[in-house]
């Protein structure tokens, strides 16, 4: 227990230098926390939404249906086959259909998905309660980027073209029932929701879908021929991947605060053990053996990092917690990417990320404090009492 | 009291004559159109005149086409454009851009896109079809149009994959030669119209030199079209339609 409170001493006793290498190594604690947590919450964020808003439990995929390849959605439909149409029928499923179109707003061509869902479905969060037919005008849902990009709004007439079943031309004026807000674009970017039965009708595509997305947390996921189950972990992929990179990206600037900070331990280290020979050589002469030395030496490097620990969760605790709630605005525009994240985005802690960065810390840091030791293992206990290296 | 009604009979026949006077069979019409114009194969020289937002160009073209499923486009003018050749097999379309040097192949919803910003989708620009084999015509009026009597024609599909449900269409009566064309979608809203607006004598044939292309549901004047030369009954080599001819 000498060690522990030698080291202690010495280090408290050391002033200004040592309270300097714990201020810097405390901020990449808090840095690399809030970093962390940054990309953590980007990534829930955007996979609560998507699930909310698209994927919800998973998606059966009609064999040719490839979201990423719209020359093949001529192609990719077919009847609900009668495993899945079970579960539409018991409401634990929403089929959709996806078809090419083109759009003349203001007299301007432009090609758009044209999607198809049953307006009292509440499987996925979109607002398609506002696709009820109650008149002769074909009712259509948008999303806030469409209506801003196409130059529509609520009420607007507009002109959908596209192809049935065998190919023929149909065209239909759609009104603009609701434009609505949301922070994914992949249901809201380029694409017209109508009411399935409708647009089944119109398609001469009766009781078929290109998709059907089946309700969270169902467990009961029957194989079918001619359709593929897309789990969540497939269709979240794309996700996990940018979180993934961006984490990547983004530890190069904790790697770095870090290395500053390890560099200023490391020269502390090399000076005090060149500054503290005669102290070391009474020490071995009072009965301290070199591995002895080389524990205090590396204890006390190390015991920046309890410090630097102390010091940001005396600053950090407040700073992390007011962020979690007041959240980070994003810049405008951000949203236009559809990525998922809303207007705000909040950090996600976790008990792992806090215990994994303190244990990286005080792991690197005892290294890296003992590193400079080594030298004490060949020093003669004569020579440092004259002050000498060997 | 005889003859009041001797004179009464002869005003009925003849009121009657004049209303129903004899129009052709749509379907004998609509065969002679495709006879006046049908052709195995064909060799053509046009210029497509496109009249966009930011003002109008000009596109040259020379085209090769045999029957209904296979032609072979190459565009002379502008520069910008010259060397670029699409080649079209059924229902498949490829295009050579010699500027990047690679055959693009475009298939499905991509040969309904506008050809270069015009008013013609590829499969308008490429498509040649006998109209008589896709519709069941019907005469439903006479009218003049462009100062020539004109036989107005609906033609409703016969049923197959069809681009256009509809389409109404002005014969002329002598000619046999379409001069005004309107073509609709299942809803029966128009889509598209097709303006003749000369028509001139070759190879013993009435053919349209000079048309207008409109996309209704789009805003703009139109596209224009004009005929420089055609060869009907064309000698062409099988090789022009094969894929290797696009980088020729």
């Amino acid at each position: 227990m000498i060690i522990p409170r030698l080291a202690l001493k010495n280090l408290l006793g050391a002033g200004l230098r040592t309270w300097l290498n714990v201020v810097v190594l405390s901020l990449s604690f808090v840095l690399i926390i809030f970093l962390q947590s940054l990309y953590k919450g980007m990534g829930d964020q955007a996979k609560e939404a998507k699930i909310d808003i698209e994927f919800a439990g998973g998606q059966y995929w009609h064999e040719s249906y490839d979201p990423f390849d719209p020359l093949t959605l001529e192609d990719a439909h077919g009847v609900v086959p009668d495993p899945i149409q079970e579960k539409i029928d018991k409401g634990e499923a929403t089929p959709i259909l996806v078809t090419q179109a083109t759009i003349y707003p203001e007299g301007r061509l432009r090609t758009i998905l044209l999607k198809g869902i049953y307006p009292q479905q509440s499987i996925v969060n979109l607002p398609s309660k506002f696709l009820v037919q109650e008149g002769e005008d074909i009712p259509a849902l948008i999303g806030a980027r469409m209506a801003k990009s196409a130059g529509l709004k609520m009420g607007d007439m507009v002109t959908v073209r596209w192809r049935d079943a065998k190919g023929t031309f149909d065209a239909r004026d759609v009104q603009i029932a609701r434009v609505m807000k949301t922070s994914v674009g992949t249901v809201d970017q380029g694409q017209i929701w109508i009411p399935l039965e409708k647009m089944r009708g119109l398609m001469s595509m009766e009781n078929e879908s290109s998709l059907v997305v089946v309700a969270k947390n169902t467990e009961d996921i029957p194989t079918v021929s001619g359709w593929d189950f897309k789990s969540l972990e497939f269709l979240l992929a794309d996700i996990e991947y940018l979180v993934r990179t961006k984490t990547t990206g983004g530890s190069i600037m904790y790697i770095f605060l870090l290395l500053l900070a390890m560099l200023a331990i490391f020269n502390t280290q090399v000076l005090s053990i060149f500054r503290r020979r005669k102290e070391m050589g009474t020490m071995m002469a009072l009965g301290f053996t070199r591995s002895k030395i080389i524990q205090l030496f590396t204890l006390e490097g190390a015991m920046h990092s309890v410090l630097a620990a102390i010091v940001a969760a005396i600053y950090g605790i407040p700073f992390l917690v007011w962020f979690s709630k007041t959240g980070w605005a994003l810049p405008e525009g951000t949203d236009d990417f559809g990525f998922g994240l809303g207007e705000k985005l909040f950090p996600v802690y976790s008990v792992g990320l806090v215990v994994g960065t303190i244990v990286l810390v005080l792991l690197v840091t005892t290294i890296v404090s003992f590193l400079p030791t080594r030298k004490i293992a060949k020093l003669k206990p004569t020579d440092a009492l004259r002050g000498k290296m060997s | 009291m005889r003859k009041i009604f001797f004179l009464y009979c002869l005003l009925v026949l003849l009121t009657a004559g004049g209303i129903t006077e004899e129009w052709p069979a749509g379907d004998w019409v609509l065969k002679r159109v495709d006879e006046n114009f049908g052709s195995d194969n064909k060799v053509s020289t046009s210029e497509m005149v496109i009249h966009g937002r930011r003002g109008s160009r000009s596109i040259k073209s020379k085209s090769w086409l045999q029957g209904m499923d296979k032609s072979f486009t190459e565009y002379l003018a502008p520069a910008r454009e010259k060397g670029t050749k699409m080649l079209k097999l059924e229902d498949q379309l490829w295009i050579y851009m010699p500027s990047t040097d690679r055959t693009i192949k475009i298939s499905g919803h991509m040969l309904r896109q506008s050809v270069m910003g015009s008013d013609l989708s590829y499969e308008d620009f490429m498509e040649d079809p006998e109209l008589s084999k896709l519709y069941e015509a019907k005469v439903v009026a006479e009218e003049v149009f462009l100062e020539r009597p004109c036989w107005v024609l609906e033609l409703t599909s016969k049923g197959g994959d069809i681009a256009y449900h509809s389409r109404k269409i002005w014969v002329d009566k002598e000619r046999f030669v379409s001069l005004r064309e309107e073509r609709f979608a299942k809803s029966g809203k128009l889509l598209k119209t097709y303006i003749v607006m000369k028509v001139s004598r070759i190879q013993n044939r009435w053919i349209p030199t000079q048309v207008v292309f409109k996309d209704e549901l789009k805003s703009g004047k139109g596209t224009e079209f004009f005929l420089e030369s055609i060869e009907l009954n064309a000698n062409i080599q099988e090789h022009i339609f094969t894929k290797a001819s696009l980088r020729k």
